[in-house]
C-alpha cells in the first residue's frame, strides 16, 4: 500500500476538523471536531509505525495513549460545557462574551473606571 | 491496486465524507451519529494497516465511550432533536473557516506528497506487528512509565470531572469556610466549620 494513502487521508480529516472547530457555534460540536483532528493524528502515528516497522511499536502505543487522553479530554470538556450550560442556559460559544470589552473609550476614562471599580 | 488498497480507499472516502457531514449537518444528534461512521471507518483503516489492537480499542473507547459521552452531553444541554438553525457561525466566519481549513489541508497534502511519493508500506509478510500480544508486550516493557503516568492523568481527569459537575460544591464546606462578614466587619465563621 502506498504510504500516501493513510497520510493524505489523515491530512484531509485534520482539515475537516479545523473547519469544524472554526465554523461551529455549539460547544459539543466543537468537541466532536477536535475528536476528528485527534483521529487524524492517530492515523498518522499508526501509518508511520507500520511503515517504519518500529521494534518498540512506539506509534501504536502512542495511539493508545492519545485515545486515552482524548477520552479524558472529552470527559472534562463536557463537564465544563455542562457547568457553563447550568450557569448561563446556553451551549453556544458566541454567547460567552462576558470578558469582551465592548466599547473601549479613551485610555484615561478606562483608567478612571478601573479605579472606581477597585474602590 | 490490490484488494487492500481498494478497501482502504473506500474506507477513506467514507471517513472523509461522513466527517464533512459531522461538521456541516444541522441536526445535532446526526452529527454524533456521523461521527460514529467516521470513527468506525478509521478503525477499519487501522485493521487494514495490521494494527489490530488499536482498531478494537478505537471501537471500544471512541465509538463505545466517547460518542456515548457526547450524546449524554447533547441530552443534558437540552439539544433539540430535530433540525436547529443556530449551530453554525455567521456566514463570514464560516467562509473564513473554510478558507483556513482548505489552505491548511492543501499545505499538508502538498508537503506529504512531495516528501513521501513512491514510498510503500510493506504489508505482505505474515509477521503482523499489531496484535494484542505485541502491543501488550510493548506497553508493559518499553512504555510502562508513560502508562503509569497516564493512569494518574485519568485519575485527575476523573476527579476534575466530578468536582466540575457536582452541584453542591460551592455550598459545601469549601464555600462555608470563606465565612460571611457580619455587621461589625468581622468574619463570622459558619457553624459547620466551627464544629
Amino acid at each position: 500500500m502506498p504510504l500516501l494513502m493513510p497520510v493524505v487521508l489523515a491530512c484531509l480529516l485534520f482539515a475537516v476538523g479545523i473547519f469544524g472547530v472554526l465554523a461551529r457555534r455549539n460547544a459539543i460540536l466543537v468537541l466532536m471536531s477536535v475528536e476528528l483532528m485527534l483521529n487524524a493524528v492517530n492515523l498518522n502515528l499508526v501509518a508511520f509505525d507500520v511503515y517504519l516497522r518500529d521494534q518498540l511499536l512506539a506509534g501504536q502505543t502512542f495511539t493508545l495513549f492519545v485515545i486515552t487522553i482524548a477520552a479524558a479530554e472529552v470527559g472534562l470538556g463536557l463537564a465544563i460545557v455542562l457547568l457553563v450550560y447550568r450557569n448561563r442556559e446556553t451551549a453556544q460559544l458566541d454567547d460567552l462574551h462576558q470578558l469582551r470589552e465592548d466599547d473601549p473609550g479613551p485610555p484615561d476614562v478606562r483608567d478612571d473606571t478601573r479605579e472606581t471599580a477597585a474602590r | 491496486m490490490t484488494v487492500v488498497e481498494v478497501m482502504f480507499a473506500l474506507l477513506g472516502v467514507i471517513a472523509v465524507g461522513s466527517a464533512i457531514l459531522v461538521v456541516t449537518t444541522q441536526h445535532l444528534v446526526h452529527a454524533a451519529l456521523w461521527l460514529v461512521v467516521t470513527l468506525g471507518s478509521v478503525a477499519g483503516c487501522y485493521l487494514l494497516l495490521s494494527a489490530e489492537f488499536v482498531a478494537w480499542v478505537q471501537v471500544l473507547i471512541y465509538i463505545g465511550a466517547v460518542v456515548v459521552l457526547l450524546l449524554f452531553g447533547l441530552m443534558l444541554t437540552r439539544a433539540p432533536i430535530g433540525q436547529s438553525d443556530d449551530l453554525d457561525s455567521p456566514l463570514g466566519q464560516r467562509i473564513a473557516a473554510a478558507v483556513t481549513a482548505a489552505s491548511a489541508g492543501a499545505v499538508l497534502v502538498a508537503s506529504v506528497v512531495t516528501s513521501f511519493r513512491g514510498e510503500r508500506i510493506d504489508l505482505s509478510d505474515d509477521r503482523v506487528a499489531g496484535s494484542t500480544g505485541d502491543v501488550g508486550a510493548a506497553v508493559f516493557r518499553s512504555w510502562v512509565l508513560p502508562f503509569e503516568v497516564l493512569s494518574l492523568l485519568l485519575l485527575a481527569a476523573l476527579i476534575g470531572a466530578i468536582v466540575l459537575s457536582r452541584r453542591d460544591v460551592s455550598a459545601g464546606p469549601a464555600g462555608a469556610r470563606m465565612g460571611v462578614v457580619d455587621e461589625f466587619g468581622e468574619i463570622a465563621e459558619a457553624d459547620g466549620v466551627v464544629r
